[in-house]
């Protein structure tokens, strides 16, 4: 009979290593399972040299094993000599295929050798290390493999890439990149294009396979691997060929099948989800399972680290263990009323805001680390119209009023304990459309977007309440008139969320339908044809309502409204909106004059089209241009008009000069249509593909709409990854420069702009530099700086100009072009 | 959000879009014409009731001449207005556009000043350079005027790094090619490989002169060569023409860009100099003024 250990912890990530170094401290039997012959295999696989940073700064580290920035062979190092220090009892290459049994008793199965008998077990896999596999036949041959480390490694080699990712896309490359290495590669990806990788790395391999170094195949995966050979499928039907090696990259997802295969439930189907759990990291549907580390929700290293050491003190019978976090949370709560420790504001929070009470304590803890927790005295604003914000505030005592009218701040709306505002900015990213100040002494806790998203992710009834909630308020912001909610409850009782693709129209010209449709996130664009040539007439931001002159005139649409990038809106059918208009004559004449408005605009559209067609067309194909470069979701881009600009540069060497000598800003790359040149620059996105994944939530709206990176940065290159438009790098900032006047006296240095990689090279061994990581580096619209963004101050021209979309694409540009 | 109460920071944005000529509605423009048209009303009123002109040693000539010099000094500082980036707002648009209109209302201004006497002395070479820096500056007017849709025009959406990452892949391929070809064969991409240069000196980029291109050499003795017998060098041969003429394009475009960035920048390597010239007998005239009075 084998031993049965008090802990059995599986995966030697940081949350494992340390759980099982903390074990090995106290003297618990425990045994460490690690599916690689090495520790944390997710750090491991970093590559060389890779600055790993410890994030966040202020959090205590608490843990038998050492951690602090620096290298990754440096922090391997050191675990390894800390995990031997503790006398960890280590099992390399055993992998847990399953797990049975019950607290107490359980049954660790291992895909090779004795299965593994203990009490108690603590999930410590991660996400990273499982990626999808491939499923055909003979995926398991050994010459199938899913990770390259080195691709100077394989010479004279058919070689398959399977995956049409970032990673498989670079791999394909690597292993291509030197001629001499006589390998033949190719590429294969199910779908007909690289979609979901860079626009940078896409290029590159379609160049490769241009200057014939490799092939690609679209449409194609693998049916049939065999030593030696690989059989696809194409669309022309299924081919053999040599094949010496398959790498394939395919992602990596939580391993789901094998965590709820042994009892423990997930939050909810999203595949962001995370096992539920107690405060004291105990699966909450399977008692024995501690779930720690990333697959508990914690990515980051220090989180994960204190975390192990919690777990065993939890397990082996620790109630009262002060959270690492305490002190933090203990320092965001102090100067409230109240007088309450940690754990009552937790519980008081969490109880009275209605979208928090599906939270456990222990994400709760997480969450307020998040957030902000404020007072607010009678009368103080919350926020001012027109601020930038994308935080959502939830009641925890108290009330708010809203400022429902702009010119006369007596009108206010209520809006009571337990409810939620700000939700419109959350979701739209657009500004707030109303002041809202506290009605009376009140408690409000702030969640930043991020947070706000996560909570919706995990807890569907918070997500359904967010969206009732903004359905409501929208309508209400939109059509303001004095409407109340039970106004407007008939409308909405019908109204259905639509989500919509880009390019799909949610209403065709000519169409016989006169629903209402409000733009809740992404814009729209409106066509009408005129002279068999769609042409652009205005653009709609999220916020604003379409749909209203075919509902009001009873009338076939007069125009084509479609997605100018992936939209969510809601549909208000037209026959109970018609009823409120007939009960709400304010409202019927507010829309009355509006349509009169976009009525004009139109009709002038059409005028100038017949006397200066070529001016509307060329506003047309401008404005099309644009909204294919992604302008739609832009909130502030940068655009050089290329008949002014004289390619001084200037602009590149004034972001620099204002950046750490960091241009943002690559003037000469980007697109360019009738004059009007997109250059690789941010645009401050409303809601900001760089922002989904980033571990130390490091991305940030700022005050006047800028997306900035801020410094808590740990530089893992998510949102550089994550950008569509390749406005986003990863560097260090250069060692500092002489003087401006040395240069201009004495021509020391580089002179005004970004320093060249040489001269950075040299400044950098002269000087006893320390070693600096590269973290993400983008515009930040030159926050902070009263003058605004430097590039366009430096223009000496005129040529480069900042603009939003919904300024830039009016009609004006016509009068211009006509005129 | 810390930012509450109204105390969000509201910046001055560039949102217009005008070009520095027509900056503001040519507002430098005017306020240049009202200063010329001022400073010749006046010149007339006074030189009407005095039997010579006025010099510039006369009260009138003193007023113009410090207006003049604090204009030319101002007009200098553009150099370093344009490369010190700093925080506050500015609009180096609004700078240039002050400097061009400005700088031309100096020709009336000085003149004046001059009360039109001439001479061979430092006096008139204060002057002539000014002049100079002028007709310069002019040049570059009518340089950034129309260049930059020409500049744009040919590059297209093609960035610097990308053509000489195009030449440089024509270089491999050329390379690879050649490996089967004879003796005679490879000296010829050989020739075109070590001896193309792409720009050369600043007056020939300004000429955009490339008569004889080491490239466009080798294309010609290419095709003079005997077609080989053997098919794979014969293949190659052919392969060989058609990147050296996809090689050819791409110098072409490449030395045309650099053509045009050369006229964009050519005239100011007479403006900056020749400013600097003036400052100094700008210094020269003032200072013997004063010494000699």
């Amino acid at each position: 009979m084998s031993e049965v250990f008090k802990i059995a912890i599986i995966g030697s990530g940081p949350a494992g290593m340390s759980a099982a170094a903390h074990a090995a401290q106290k003297g618990i039997s425990h045994v460490l399972l690690e599916k690689t012959d090495h520790l944390s295999d997710t750090i491991f696989r970093y590559q060389k040299g890779k600055h790993v940073m410890a994030t966040p700064a202020v959090l205590v580290l608490r843990s038998d094993c050492e951690f602090d920035a620096g290298k990754r062979e440096k922090i391997l190092d050191q675990w390894n000599a800390d995990v031997k220090a503790a006398g960890v009892n280590v099992r390399f290459k055993a992998e847990a295929k399953a797990i049975t049994g019950d607290k107490g008793d359980f049954t660790i199965e291992l895909t090779k050798g004795e299965p593994i008998r203990c009490e108690n077990i603590v999930l410590a896999i991660g996400t990273q290390g499982n990626p999808n596999l491939m499923r055909c036949d003979g995926a398991a041959l050994p010459h199938v493999q899913y990770q390259l480390d080195d691709p100077g490694e394989y010479t004279d080699e058919h070689i398959f890439v399977v995956g049409s990712g970032d990673a498989g896309i670079e791999n394909a490359l690597g292993l291509a990149a030197d001629a001499a290495q006589g390998n033949t590669v190719t590429i294969l990806n199910r779908s007909a294009d690289f979609a979901r990788a860079k626009k940078a790395n896409v290029d590159n391999l379609m160049a490769a396979r241009d200057a014939g170094r490799m092939t690609i195949m679209t449409e194609t995966s693998p049916s049939l691997v065999e030593p030696g050979w690989i059989t696809v499928e194409t669309p022309q039907g299924s081919s053999r060929y040599k094949c010496d090696r398959i790498i394939a990259r395919m992602g990596a997802s939580p391993p789901r099948k094998f965590v709820e295969a042994a009892g423990l439930a997930f939050a909810s189907d999203s595949p962001s989800a995370f096992p539920t759990l107690t405060p004291t990291f105990e699966s909450s549907t399977k008692p024995g399972i501690y779930v720690i580390g990333a697959l508990a929700g914690y990515p980051l290293i220090k989180h994960c680290m204190n975390q192990g050491y919690d777990v065993v003190e939890f397990i082996s019978g620790t109630t009262d263990l002060e959270p690492a976090d305490e002190p933090l949370l203990k320092e965001k709560l102090q100067g409230l009323p109240g007088r309450r420790s940690v754990s009552e504001w937790l519980e008081f929070l969490r109880s009275r805001v209605e979208i928090l009470n599906g939270l456990s304590p222990l994400q709760m803890r997480e969450f307020l680390l998040d957030s902000e927790v404020k007072a607010y005295k009678a009368d103080e604003a919350i926020f001012i119209r027109n601020d930038q914000g994308s935080s959502l505030f939830g009641i925890a005592d108290g009330s708010v009023k809203v400022e429902v009218d702009p010119s006369n701040p007596n009108i206010t709306v209520p809006i009571g304990e337990g409810s939620i505002f700000g939700e419109v900015g959350l979701i739209s990213g657009r500004k707030r459309g109303a002041t809202i100040r506290a009605a009376e002494p009140t408690i409000c806790i702030e969640i930043p977007r991020m947070a706000a998203l996560k909570l919706m992710a995990q807890v569907p009834e918070a997500r359904d309440t967010v969206n009732r909630i903004t359905s409501e308020r929208q309508v209400l912001q939109i059509f303001k008139s004095g409407l109340t909610p039970a106004d407007i409850s008939e409308v909405l009782a019908t109204a259905e969320v639509m989500e919509i693709r880009p390019g799909q129209a949610i209403i065709n010209e000519g169409d016989v339908s006169d629903d209402l449709y409000i733009i809740r996130s992404g814009s729209m664009i409106v066509e009408k044809n005129l002279g068999g040539k769609p042409v652009f007439m205005s653009y709609v931001p999220a916020g604003s309502y379409s749909g209203e002159m075919a509902m009001i005139e009873r009338a076939p649409r007069v125009a084509t409204v479609k997605a100018a990038i992936r939209s969510t809106v809601v549909k208000l059918p037209a026959d109970p909106f018609r009823r409120l208009l007939a009960r709400k004559p304010e409202l019927a004449k507010r829309m009355y004059d509006e349509m009169k408005a976009r009525r004009e605009i139109n009709a002038f559209i059409e005028e100038q089209k017949e006397e200066f067609g070529g001016a509307v067309d060329m506003y047309s194909s401008v404005a099309n241009f644009l909204i294919k470069q992604g302008i739609g979701e832009a909130t502030d881009v940068l655009l050089i008009d290329e008949s002014l600009c004289v390619g001084c540069d200037n602009c590149e060497k004034a972001c620099a000069d204002s950046h750490d000598g960091l241009s943002r800003l690559n003037r000469e790359a980007g697109t360019t249509f009738a004059n009007i040149h997109v250059p690789t620059s941010c645009r401050h996105c409303e809601h900001p593909h760089c922002m989904s994944d980033c571990p130390p939530n490091a991305i940030r709206r700022g005050p006047d709409g800028e997306v900035f990176i801020s410094d808590t940065c740990i530089g893992c290159g998510n949102c550089q990854r994550a950008c569509p438009y390749g406005v986003i790098q990863m560097d260090k900032p250069p060692p500092p420069k002489p003087k401006l006047w040395e240069w201009m006296l004495f021509g020391k240095g580089p002179g005004p702009g970004q320093p060249d990689y040489e001269w950075r090279k040299k400044a950098a061994k002269s000087g006893a530099g320390a070693e600096s990581p590269k973290l993400a580096i983008k515009c930040d619209m030159c926050s902070g700086k009263a003058g605004g963004p430097a590039c366009v101050r430096a223009c000496p021209t005129g040529a480069a100009i900042r603009v939003s979309p919904d300024a830039f694409l009016s009609v004006a540009r016509i009068e211009k072009g006509a005129g | 959000m810390t930012q509450v109460g109204g105390h969000h920071t509201e910046r001055v944005r560039q949102r217009t879009h005008e070009g520095f000529l027509r900056h503001k509605g040519f507002r430098w423009a005017q306020i240049a014409t009202l200063l010329c048209l001022v400073v010749v009303a006046v010149y007339f009123f006074v030189a009407a009731r005095i039997a010579e002109p006025p010099s510039g040693g006369s009260w009138l000539g003193y007023i113009l001449g410090t207006i003049s010099a604090g204009l030319i000094v101002w007009l200098a500082c553009l150099g370093v207005r344009k490369r010190v980036i700093t925080a506050g707002h500015y609009s180096l648009k609004a700078w240039v556009s002050a400097h061009v209109y400005l700088g031309l209302s100096l020709v009336v201004l000085a003149t004046l000043h001059t009360g039109f006497q001439f001479g061979w002395n430092v006096h008139t070479l204060a002057y002539a350079l000014m002049m100079l820096v002028i007709a310069s500056g002019a040049l570059g007017i009518w340089a950034y005027a129309t260049l930059p849709q020409r500049l744009h025009g040919n590059r297209g959406e093609t960035t610097r790094k990308q053509m000489l990452e195009a030449l440089e892949s024509l270089d491999k391929q050329l390379h690879d090619l050649a490996l089967p070809l004879d003796r005679a064969g490879a000296e010829v991409v050989r020739m075109s490989l070590e001896h193309t240069e792409l720009s050369g000196s600043f007056w020939r980029r300004l000429t955009g002169s490339y008569g004889n291109c080491a490239n466009t050499r080798a294309l010609h003795r290419l095709k003079t060569l005997p077609v080989p017998a053997d098919t794979r060098q014969a293949e190659a041969m052919e392969k060989i023409a058609t990147v050296m003429e996809q090689k050819a394009d791409v110098l072409g475009l490449a030395r045309r860009q650099m053509q045009i960035t050369a006229m964009l920048e050519g005239w100011l390597f007479v403006h900056i100099p020749a400013t600097f010239a003036l400052l100094a007998a700008l210094t020269a005239h003032i200072v013997s003024v004063f010494t000699y009075w």
